[in-house]
């Protein structure tokens, strides 16, 4: 609790210091390759019926909008005097997007990672060792994200003095909801600038995939205030009848996991349930509290695609476009190609493009029906 | 009137020596071996019995403790099984009994509820490791409705002001953790555990119990001449439990043993 306040206090003190947003953008423009575009699909847009663009942070260093949230907390943890990183990853692309930054910074990084997930995604665990980190197995649990997630809580509560404990998604205690929001709002603030130059006006649409929320909540926070239809696309598994999934808006209910109230996917005695996606990423029984109340308050519409049309969304767009999207954003291409008769051949629909699907080509791959 | 938890500090004091404080997780590796370890420990003189009320992502606690919920888990442990555990050895001891769980057990079965359950059962004090006094207050008062103490954790970074704070809300006795980090077994009790207890004492008169690492009688004796009023063993009574699964009787025997050369040093301490 107390190295919660003290990060709060931190935090509050650099998110008003003109230094450090500068360099946060210089480190954003000249190392992470920013702003990302927003590509016009000429494609997809006639198969499917709309004006459909991608928010293109799958060209973001490392692969994914990871990065956003990385930089601007390493800078910070630099800025706390911290000597060391510790990070939990799912997939693997936040582990490598902590790798990245505790290189180019200096600082010694060490990542926790589920067994299971490290099987899934053998490709980034040596991405991130490449870079320096060291991946640690975690072997307790479900060994997936929520259980790398308790490791490095455990690790962090140990060594706290030192240790800066860099949390991926918009989950965990405040601050970090909070923090992790402002840092990938720069999706949306982009987006919106990039959509009025080219259409002269806001979208219809924006969908973005949801596990823990981070880039979902990043391209949605910027809109909240407008009149922009928002969709978050949960993970539907194997579909949420067989209890293979990992829906937690969809559902879950109320419950609270690593100090945050919010919706849960648990059992009627309060047990964390395991959860199941095709994508590793998504794989969370829990989700940003921002979300839940955007769910309660109806300005959000979560929804939730399973692993088959999953699959589909991430073939076409490869086919349609040349773009090979994360698995966990195919999510968001398979919610539009499900309900593209919904849309207009006029209205703008803008999916966030969170990551690049080269980390997945394997399994894939591996899987029937390969392409 | 005083309460089981007050009574049982009071007597250790009268003694001169520290309360033993047992933990074991309820329901591990089932409910009827669960019994028998509750009755082997109070047999061997432990003062306060913990139990913990198992949790899929127990996030204080160390992979023995995790391991020791997962066991639970998976015999079907639910706060049903647990509170039936409490009413089996309320049949037999009086000795004080307190648990140790996570919020959301207590919340999903409605606050409410779980502290009401855990009264009729005789429950004497509840720890909930993932809640911070700043947001105890519903939890608080309802255990103060049940007759129930709100037993709270501090650390080495825990502030003074805060200190301050869960001093206030607390009642029976405070879990001063000993260590930077999870339960478990260590090698020795820090320094640090020992100027933690010399700052918590400068702001309540609530008996002082050090925990998390502590597991061997000259632990104990290093921790009674700084001056806790009670020692709290997690960790080192759940691996003689993991040790002798395939042996119940040797299980039980052990861990009797255990906590009588644990409680001797107490005495050799007068």
């Amino acid at each position: 609790m107390s190295a919660l306040l003290e990060l709060e206090g931190a935090y509050e003190k650099v998110s008003k210091d003109p230094q450090f947003a500068r360099d946060l953008a210089a480190f954003q423009t000249e190392y992470a390759g920013r702003e990302t575009p927003l590509t016009f699909c000429p494609n997809a847009s006639r198969e499917l019926g709309c004006r459909l663009y991608l928010k293109r942070e799958d060209l973001v260093h490392g692969g994914s909008h990871k990065l956003n949230n990385t930089l601007g907390q390493a800078l910070l943890a630099k800025q706390m005097g911290k000597k060391r990183l510790i990070a939990e990853t799912g997939a693997g692309q936040h582990g490598v997007a902590t790798a990245i930054v505790g290189a180019v910074l200096g600082m010694p990084v060490e990542v926790y990672m589920g067994e299971v997930d490290m099987q899934r995604q053998a490709l980034n665990v040596f991405r991130m060792e490449l870079m320096g980190a060291k991946v640690i197995p975690v072997k307790s649990g479900t060994r997936t994200l929520k259980d790398a997630i308790n490791e490095a809580l455990r690790d962090w509560v140990a060594n706290v003095r030192d240790t800066y404990y860099l949390i991926g998604s918009v989950v965990g205690p405040h601050p970090y909801p909070l923090m992790v929001r402002d840092f990938q709002s720069v999706i949306g603030r982009e987006a919106r600038e990039q959509v009025l130059r080219k259409e002269g006006r806001l979208p219809d649409v924006i969908v973005a995939c949801v596990g823990g929320g981070s880039n979902a909540i990043g391209i949605f926070y910027p809109f909240l205030t407008d009149d922009v239809e928002l969709i978050g696309v949960e993970a539907g598994g194997e579909g949420i009848g067989t209890g293979k999934h990992s829906a937690t808006l969809c559902a879950g209910d109320a419950g609270v996991l690593h100090g945050t109230l919010s919706y849960l996917l648990q059992d009627e005695h309060g047990q964390v349930m395991p959860t199941h996606s095709i994508s590793a990423g998504l794989d969370y029984p829990g989700v940003g509290p921002e979300h839940a109340m955007l769910k309660d308050k109806h300005r959000v519409t979560y929804v939730a695609v399973n692993d088959p049309e999953v699959l589909d969304a991430f073939k076409f767009l490869s086919k349609t476009e040349g773009i090979i999207p994360a698995l966990e954003s195919a999510h968001a291409v398979a919610y539009v190609m499900q309900n593209a008769e919904r849309f207009d051949k006029d209205d703008i629909v803008i999916i966030n493009l969170s990551g690049r699907g080269d980390k997945d080509v394997a399994e894939v791959a591996a899987m029937k029906g390969g392409a | 009137m005083m309460g089981r938890i007050e009574t049982a500090f009071a007597a250790a004091a009268s003694m001169k020596k520290p309360a033993f404080i047992g933990f074991t997780v309820a329901g591990d590796p089932d409910k009827a071996t669960c019994i028998r370890i509750a009755r082997a420990l109070i047999a061997g003189g432990t003062d306060i019995l913990e139990l913990g009320v198992p949790f899929s992502d127990p996030v204080a606690d160390g992979p023995t403790i995790q391991k020791a919920d997962e066991r639970a888990l998976a015999a079907g442990t639910t706060p049903d099984t647990v509170f039936e555990i409490v009413r089996e050895i309320r049949k037999e001891s009086g000795v004080p009994i307190v648990f140790l769980t996570y919020y959301n057990i207590v919340c999903r079965r409605g606050i409410e509820r779980f502290y009401q359950e855990a009264h009729d059962a005789g429950v004497d004090g509840i720890l909930i490791a993932d809640m911070p006094v700043e947001e105890s207050g519903e939890v608080c008062a309802t255990a103060a409705r049940y007759g129930i103490d709100p037993i709270f954790l501090i650390t080495r970074t825990t502030t003074e002001d805060r200190i301050r704070k869960i001093a206030e809300k607390a009642h029976g006795y405070l879990y001063l953790v000993a260590v930077l980090g999870v339960t478990g077994v260590r090698g020795q009790v820090s320094e640090g555990a020992i100027d933690l207890l010399h700052r918590v004492r400068k702001h309540t008169r609530l008996p002082l119990a050090l925990g998390f690492g502590i597991s061997t009688p000259a632990h104990t004796r290093t921790c009674a001449r700084a001056g806790a009023d009670g020692v709290i063993v997690g960790s080192a009574i759940v691996e003689i439990v993991e040790r002798n699964l395939s042996d119940h009787d040797t299980m039980v025997l052990e861990l009797q043993d255990y906590v009588q050369s644990m409680r001797r040093v107490h005495e050799s301490q007068e």
